[in-house]
């Protein structure tokens, strides 16, 4: 390892705090006294936006449903993402690669469309918008968030132990709760958290399979476009970035430490 | 030396023992089975959903009545190469094109620093940095510039402090890139987006570069290269098919987004809006359809370029 | 006492097995008998099939063809837990996420054996590969030769009929292994348990084993003592891999006064003889020209070429040697006796 020159180093660093500054000024105008304009600096600094997001039923009832669909759309993209991972992860046969291909498309392709072609199948086969349209939606890209989690796990554990735990007595369902499942549970739980993050904050295929519902994502978007409390939105948003952050901080250790124990067995 | 004998019954073998029995012997129906119900997800619901919707871009709309004319045409399609439809996909296209050299212009600094100076604690953290602002919320992150951007914001209050006012209005005057204020400009938006995208540069920069090996770039130094050289003739070859996948997201998450232009950006529509506002308000899902497939189409050719990169390894 | 394996004349009997990966045939008609009690090697290079046998035993692989016993007892279609074999990994193959206490106990466990009973018996097993107390460490806080114990007793504390080991000692290094060899050894004959185990490497199969199948190419080339397949090598495959003998065409051998079949001979058997001294019963002298000469350490490997153009390697004590150099014409003294006609070569 060499030593950094100057400029590199101020151009890292500038890079980082590019990334997060615009963060900052949220939470900075969480406690302005100005409600109908973004100016800076703020006037005064108030803490009554935090009072008023709490009494505010609209919100809360936003958050609920955000919550409520996050963990329903992580729950099936648990289900769907281990099960194609465990597939996938070894076996090999004709159009495995078009099939993997399948379960990274709907984030590969813009959201919109994924959004538009929803919306126009349950057109089609008239369902009404209702909480499982948009759950629907979110696990479809939900699943490769897991999917990937699992099958890089998978790859690492050693086949041979699979064959240990049979040769020990064990049967297919026994090996699975005792040997697979211990040793690809973090980056499950791993992979379910990033699919709760990415849940939560799901804004544009929200808009086309939530028909009146408001997540909070949706709340956001149209306070953005009509805004009315201004700091009350940066209020959200602050909240916005706790919820996502945990999951994200917890998910990262669990695939670190996970890979310790899972690279031990050779 | 022994070994005490191991007496236990004979169990018999139940139902779960002979389903165990015939997943073990025929690994086959054991992958079919666990492979059975994402694909029908995902082939079903979202394939399916897929079909039809880009499907109904060889229909066409009837002008009078506003309905969809069930019958194949090309006419939809064609209807793309219209001027004010071409502009849109001109426009857009060049938006991302602009996105992405900013992203590779500001990623690779990070990139370079993390992989090839950082020791193991700072890489971690440097990996930190990166990987809250890529999961944290989008729309949050949208309001951040757009906070940022406002006239009365803070990067025109910080212009005004630092004697830049005359630079920033000049520069808004610009044809093109300017506008009333930073927030209704193209170069509002291409901040945006650049922000916006950054860590999806970053990452496979970093992971092209972390496979350079050391020894190279020394080894050309002690050929005598002076670094400028070393640069251009060794790591930026090497660390290209990290850009190119990074380029992958850049381009093709600008291609299909309508929100930032929503709320950051001109009344000129792009693609993503195009799209919106052809199945929203204005009915036409058949040039709706169509219009989905432009980034489809340009993300197709540019993976099948990539993929001649190598860029699919930096992945 | 230990687990007496009920009467049967063989412990695992092969009958025309085949098994194939698409076109490769991994196991091509093999036929084979491990007599119960006996500590038996298949030996061969990569890709030779000795580990597809081993694991068709276990049950990890079924076969395409033939027929398996394990005492008696038609095993194909039985998947692995339903086989009294247990297999020690050539990666270990230890559960990372387990102490070495319950990886030992882990077939016990599987099996409904109580708690107390279990970490008795897992003790005990730990103690006979000489790990006592180290029930409750990781698997990645051990050595590769404490790795390998623990793999050994966890295979043995559920009392298999057969123990299957693949390539057990070829992550080791040569101190290590050599102790892991005698270790082994001793193990087997203490507890009178069938041992089969695979390697490539023939000095192993040779002084483990009490008999040996040497594999080429999905089939057994030669099965016998190692004595015997280390003296009298079935096929020019058998000569070369087992101690890298010499193998003389029919033309050749007779040349030698031998019968005029192809045949092997052992470089230690022929001698370097001075021109003068006459030559003694059965012994055919061959002129030759020294080709090259490599030291390793006890003996040295002169390799020569005859003046009717047989090329032979002759190994010859390190003193000996020393007074050679490339291109000197010696006399090779070759014992007819040591000429072995290969049946297996047409």
């Amino acid at each position: 390892m060499t030593r950094a020159s100057l400029p590199l180093k101020i151009a890292a660093l500038g890079g980082l705090a590019f990334l997060h500054i615009p963060l900052l000024f949220i939470l900075l105008y969480c406690f302005t006294t100005e409600e109908r304009s973004y100016a800076f600096p703020p006037p005064g600094f108030t803490l009554k936006w935090f009072a008023v997001v709490w009494s505010r039923a609209d919100i809360w009832a936003a958050i609920g449903l955000s919550l409520k669909v996050a963990l329903v759309a992580t729950l099936l993209a648990l289900v769907f993402g281990t099960l194609a991972a465990g597939a996938l992860a070894r076996a090999r046969f004709f159009g495995r690669e078009p099939i993997s291909l399948l379960f990274v498309l709907p984030i590969a392709l813009p959201g919109i469309v994924t959004g538009i072609a929803l919306r126009q199948a349950f057109g089609l086969m008239e369902i009404p918008f209702s909480f499982w349209t948009i759950v629907i939606g979110h696990a479809t890209f939900c699943i490769v968030v897991v999917y990937n989690n699992a099958v890089a796990r998978l790859r690492r554990l050693s086949p041979s132990l699979i064959e240990a735990s049979m040769d020990l007595g064990a049967d297919a369902f026994t090996t699975f709760r005792l040997v697979v499942l211990p040793n690809v549970g973090t980056a499950l739980l791993a992979g379910g958290m990033l699919a709760f993050a990415l849940s939560f904050d799901e804004v544009i295929v929200t808009t086309f399979t939530a028909g009146q519902q408001s997540t909070l994502p949706i709340w956001m978007l149209s306070e953005l476009i009509r805004p009315r409390q201004r700091p009350v939105t940066n209020v959200v948003a602050v909240l916005v970035i706790i919820v996502t952050f945990l999951p994200i901080l917890a998910a990262y250790y669990l695939t670190r430490e996970g890979e310790a124990v899972a690279g031990s067995g050779k | 030396m022994s070994l005490a004998t191991l007496d236990l019954p004979a169990r018999p073998i139940g139902l779960r023992g002979r389903l165990s029995d015939l997943l073990v012997r025929r690994g086959g129906l054991l992958t079919l089975l666990l492979l059975l119900p994402p694909l029908l997800w995902l082939g079903l619901v979202y394939l399916g959903s897929l079909f039809v919707f880009l499907g109904q871009s060889i229909f066409s709309i009837d002008e009078f009545s506003g309905t969809i004319v069930r019958e194949p045409t090309f006419a939809t399609l064609i209807e793309l190469f219209r001027p004010a439809n071409y502009d849109i996909v001109l426009r857009t296209v060049a938006i991302a094109t602009a996105v992405t050299v900013l992203c590779a212009i500001i990623a690779f600094p990070i990139a370079y620093y993390a992989a090839r100076h950082a020791g193991p604690r700072a890489k971690a953290a440097f990996y930190l940095a990166v990987m809250m602002p890529l999961w944290s919320s989008y729309l949050v992150k949208v309001y951040g510039w757009k906070l940022l951007l406002a006239k009365e914001g803070a990067i025109g209050w910080f212009a005004g402090r630092l004697g830049l006012t005359g630079a920033l209005e000049a520069w808004l005057a610009l044809p093109v890139v300017g506008g009333p204020s930073l927030s209704v400009s193209y170069t509002g938006m291409v901040l945006t987006f650049t922000y916006l995208w950054l860590p999806f540069m970053i990452l496979p920069v970093q992971a092209a570069l972390e496979r350079v090996p050391g020894s190279l770039i020394e080894a050309a130094g002690d050929l005598g290269a002076s670094p400028a050289k070393v640069f251009r003739t060794v790591i930026l070859p090497l660390a290209l098919p990290g850009v190119v996948a990074g380029a992958i997201f850049t381009f093709s998450l600008t291609l299909g987004d309508y929100i930032v232009p929503q709320i950051i950006g001109t009344s000129a529509l792009v693609l993503g809006q195009a799209v919106y506002t052809l199945q929203g308000t204005a009915g036409n899902i058949p040039l709706a359809a169509a219009f989905s497939l432009v980034p489809i189409l340009v993300m197709a050719a540019f993976l099948a370029i990539a993929r001649r990169t190598g860029a699919f390894d930096a992945m | 006492m230990h687990a007496s394996p009920p009467p049967s004349a063989t412990a695992v009997r092969f009958a025309g097995v085949a098994r194939h990966f698409g076109r490769v045939r991994a196991v091509d008609g093999v036929d084979l008998s491990i007599a119960p009690g006996e500590f038996f090697a298949m030996l061969g290079p990569s890709g030779s099939g000795k580990t597809t046998c081993l694991r068709l035993i276990a049950g990890f692989e079924q076969p395409d063809a033939g027929h398996i016993e394990i005492f008696g007892e038609t095993v194909e279609g039985l998947p692995p837990y339903r086989r009294a074999v247990n297999t020690v990994f050539q990666d270990y193959a230890l559960f990372p996420h387990l102490s070495v206490g319950d990886n030992v106990a882990y077939g016990l466990k599987v099996r409904g054996v109580g708690r107390a009973e279990r970490e008795k018996l897992a003790r005990e097993a730990l103690a006979m590969v000489k790990l006592a107390g180290m029930e409750t460490r990781r698997p990645a806080q051990l050595s590769g030769g404490q790795r390998q114990r623990v793999a050994l007793a966890r295979a043995l504390v559920v009392r298999p009929k057969v123990l299957l080991l693949d390539e057990p000692l070829g992550a080791l290094d040569l101190k290590l292994r050599e102790e892991m060899q005698a270790e082994l050894k001793s193990l087997q004959r203490a507890l009178g348990l069938t041992f089969v185990f695979v390697t490539h490497d023939q000095s192993e199969a040779l002084s483990m084993a009490d008999r040996v199948a040497v594999f080429n190419e999905g089939r057994i080339a030669q099965v016998g003592a190692p004595e015997e397949v280390y003296e009298r090598p079935a096929t020019a495959f058998v000569a070369h891999f087992v101690g890298s003998a010499n193998v003389l065409s029919r033309e050749q051998a007779a040349a030698l006064g031998g019968r005029a079949v192809a045949s092997s001979l052992r470089p230690e058997r022929i001698a370097i003889g001075d021109f003068g001294a006459p030559i003694g019963e059965g012994i055919a002298p061959v002129e030759a020209r020294v080709i090259d000469i490599s030291y390793q350490g006890a003996v040295r490997r002169v390799s020569a070429l005859s003046d009717f153009g047989m090329s032979v390697t002759v190994s010859v004590p390190a003193d000996a040697g020393g007074r050679l150099s490339p291109g000197d014409v010696v006399r090779l003294l070759i014992p007819r006796a040591a000429l072995q006609p290969m049946e297996g070569e047409g």
